[in-house]
């Protein structure tokens, strides 16, 4: 099967070591990965915050990357729900604007086929052992798209679960939202970081030392929060949990 | 809407204020969570929850799809049954017809049932102007009049308060509106309640005109629906002689048996309750048995604007239930008054500037109100998907484009104050859609990331405020990917 990677621009920029991981991991379990280098951003930021017409070209872009692989997939929750559940809606609305089907009919081929990176280990790879190593005690924060957009459900506990080593604890108000919501972290700071520092008062009162998700914006803002509130838990990425083994393990 | 929200400060002002409080985040965070709690479960103990979720949605839909038939048909079965239809076509035009309706009675006090829509038109202060005093009779409501404050919440509207400051309200209000608070009164919930149904008994047995809105009204049949928890809505809508009903158009439904769906989904979504302890349905006036003066005032006040927008019509859905704003954590941090108008929380931030419009300051920041989680749209009774209507109304707020205000078609200009936001979108959207701009973009980054500063001015500010900066990599992933080949070549 050919698999792209589907990185997003905010983990190519400032988090190339999960990219490194869901390569790892991917790779591991026989899955032959590219990463198609034209790649840039699906377009959540500008969608999100009312751009939707700056959001079509490079929505189309995604298409025009993306469109000729068997599954696309990516570390990021809140970016495969953009393809699955916003793109058919930018295609109707140039429908409804009376912009004909043109971009309804550039973004219908991957739609279907992009995955979030648990998704595809549990519904197409069908696996939950992957052969992992990672001997923490880690609290996993289920972000909003994930939960509520994509319905992961269980899949990433069921994926922690069986990483050898690695205790998993129940987070509290697991989920509620952490706060982050791309531009709403910066215009409504406040409301945003009170948000933040509640939920990592909840990580910290499992007493883990790891706090997981699978979704690296939500990750900044918790980790930023963290550092601030000078607490001695860290954020990671599942794809870097996952990746780990006992041969090569994260630290 | 109400004139006791003009002049509020943009959302993000307001809430930064409340986030500060550490007594109304403490009175809210207990609240929500325990209505959040207790709603899951009712609604776990329905099995066919999803279906009639479902079934409200369709209704609602129909009827908005249909509402000019509706609300004839809904006026013809009123006035068969001897009530009186009267139309307002904004708030000054209801709050004229009220305070007209009321001095031809010769009546200088009224009591009131809780009702949104008259919090909306701000009826209490307008009849006060023209020497009428309006009782709230529903205890939350009294606890706002008594304080002087504003509602903060749909179905609780004093939930931003807690025991020790209701007793100090009573003890020291009451008695300038009627009978005192009892002497040494203390803050056990049932000296409290006590307290006010005393107050109250003397309003009612006294009160000859009465005002409600209504949950609900049945075209077939010309039926108000009032659904309330303390019974003195059922005291204001039987004892006075003349009863005046002001009522938002969308409140029609067609028929008496959808009652059945929303007198399902209601309770549970509200107050976690099975079945609602007072639903209170009454048909035009009947000789001898409660009011024998009826008057309905049908408002629009914005509606069929916002039924004109094919996005934003869903939030006419809504029944009220609150249950969107228990389980929002913004509204939960920010409190209900940064919300600027009688409708807070999420429904709020759809509703406010569809209603009113985006001119305003507070208006125009409502749309951004919300991270987007979708707890909101998880909890609603009738599904309407509040994050698709606030990313809507963010589009309208930087983009302009077409709309209705006031029943005609209007180009709205974008709003102001988003010509730097605009700029910086559109010069992301030009860099993203080109590779090697976002890679050149990524390698000045990472060169330059020992000089990058751990606290940003202007904008970045509101990050590095309260959050650090995630440390930028030496090489972007694009960089390794095709220096090690795909990782293949990991030693290099």
């Amino acid at each position: 099967m050919r698999v792209a990677l589907f990185l997003t621009c905010v983990n190519d920029t400032l988090y190339p070591d999960t990219g490194r991981a869901v390569v790892k991991l991917l790779t591991r379990l026989g899955v032959d990965v590219d990463f198609p280098m034209d790649q840039t951003c699906c377009g959540q930021a500008h969608y999100n915050t009312g751009y939707r017409h700056e959001t079509e070209p490079l929505a189309r872009h995604f298409s025009d990357v993306f469109g000729g692989y068997e599954a696309i997939v990516t570390p990021s929750g809140s970016c495969a729900a953009m393809v699955r559940e916003l793109y058919p809606r930018l295609g109707e609305r140039a429908r409804a604007e009376g912009r004909g089907d043109s971009l309804a009919r550039a973004l219908a081929p991957v739609v279907p086929k992009t995955y979030e990176l648990t998704e595809f280990l549990v519904d197409v790879l069908e696996v939950t052992h992957v052969g992992a190593y990672y001997p923490h005690k880690v609290t996993y924060h289920p972000t909003c798209h994930g939960l509520r957009g994509l319905g992961l459900g269980d899949r990433p506990h069921r994926l922690l679960q069986a990483v050898k080593g690695l205790e998993l604890v129940e987070l509290p108000g697991a989920e509620e939202c952490c706060g982050f919501g791309g531009t709403f972290a910066v215009k409504n700071a406040a409301v945003s970081a009170a948000m933040g520092a509640d939920k990592v008062r909840a990580a910290e009162s499992t007493g883990a030392s790891v706090l997981c998700a699978a979704d690296n914006s939500c990750l900044m803002h918790l980790g930023g929060t963290m550092s601030r509130l000078h607490t001695d838990l860290r954020p990671v990425h599942i794809a870097e949990i996952l990746a780990s083994t006992e041969e090569e393990p994260a630290v | 809407m109400s004139g006791t929200f003009v002049g509020m400060p943009a959302f993000p002002e307001a809430a930064r204020t409340a986030v500060g409080n550490a007594t109304l985040r403490g009175n809210l965070r207990h609240a929500t969570h325990t209505i959040r709690a207790k709603r899951a479960r009712a609604v776990a103990e329905v099995s066919d929850w999803a279906e009639l979720r479902e079934a409200g949605r369709r209704i609602k839909d129909h009827t908005l799809r249909h509402l000019d038939r509706y609300l004839e048909q809904l006026e013809e079965s009123v006035t068969a049954a001897g009530g009186t239809v009267h139309w307002a076509a904004d708030a000054d035009e209801a709050n004229r017809i009220v305070t007209r309706l009321v001095k031809e009675t010769g009546e200088s006090e009224v009591v009131k049932v809780k009702s949104m829509a008259t919090q909306e038109i701000g009826l209490n202060e307008a009849l006060l102007e023209e020497g009428v005093h309006a009782y709230e009779t529903d205890l939350a409501e009294l606890i706002v009049q008594l304080g002087r404050d504003r509602p903060s919440h749909i179905l609780v509207p004093a939930i931003h308060r807690n025991r020790g400051e209701i007793r100090d309200i009573f003890a020291k209000e009451m008695g300038a509106w009627g009978r005192p608070a009892p002497e040494g009164l203390t803050d056990a919930p049932a000296e409290l309640a006590e307290a006010a149904r005393l107050h109250l008994r003397e309003k009612f047995l006294r009160a000859r005109v009465g005002i409600s809105g209504a949950n609900f009204m049945v075209a077939e049949t010309g039926t108000l629906v009032v659904v309330e928890s303390e019974g003195n809505g059922r005291m204001c809508l039987t004892l006075p002689e003349t009863l005046i009903s002001v009522v938002g158009i969308e409140k029609v439904v067609p028929t008496w048996r959808d009652l059945e769906v929303f007198l399902q989904t209601l309770p549970r979504s509200a107050t976690a309750e099975r079945m609602n302890p007072y639903t209170s349905t009454w048909t035009g006036t009947t000789d001898g048995d409660g009011p024998s003066a009826f008057h309905l005032v049908l408002l629009d006040n914005g509606r069929t604007d916002t039924l004109a927008d094919r996005v934003g019509r869903q939030a006419l859905r809504c029944i009220r239930c609150s249950a969107c704003l228990n389980v929002c954590p913004v509204y939960e941090r920010a409190g209900g008054h940064a919300y600027g108008s009688v409708y807070p929380g999420p429904i709020g931030a759809i509703l406010s500037p569809q209603l009113r419009g985006t001119a305003s300051e507070i208006d125009a920041s409502l749309p951004y109100a919300s991270s987007l989680c979708g707890a909101c749209y998880e909890v609603c009774p009738v599904a309407i998907d509040i994050p698709e209507v606030l990313v809507h109304l963010r589009e309208r707020v930087v983009e302009g484009g077409p709309a209705v205000r006031e029943g005609n078609r209007v180009l709205l200009k974008p709003a102001r104050g988003h010509a730097a936001e605009r700029a910086a979108m559109r010069a992301a959207r030009w860099a993203l859609a080109r590779p090697a701009a976002l890679r050149a973009g990524q390698r000045l980054a990472s060169r330059t990331r020992r000089l990058h500063p751990r606290t940003l001015p202007g904008p970045g500010r509101a990050w590095t405020g309260t959050r650090d900066l995630p440390p930028v990599p030496a090489e972007p992933f694009r960089d390794w990917w095709q220096r090690t080949r795909g990782g293949e070549d990991e030693t290099k």
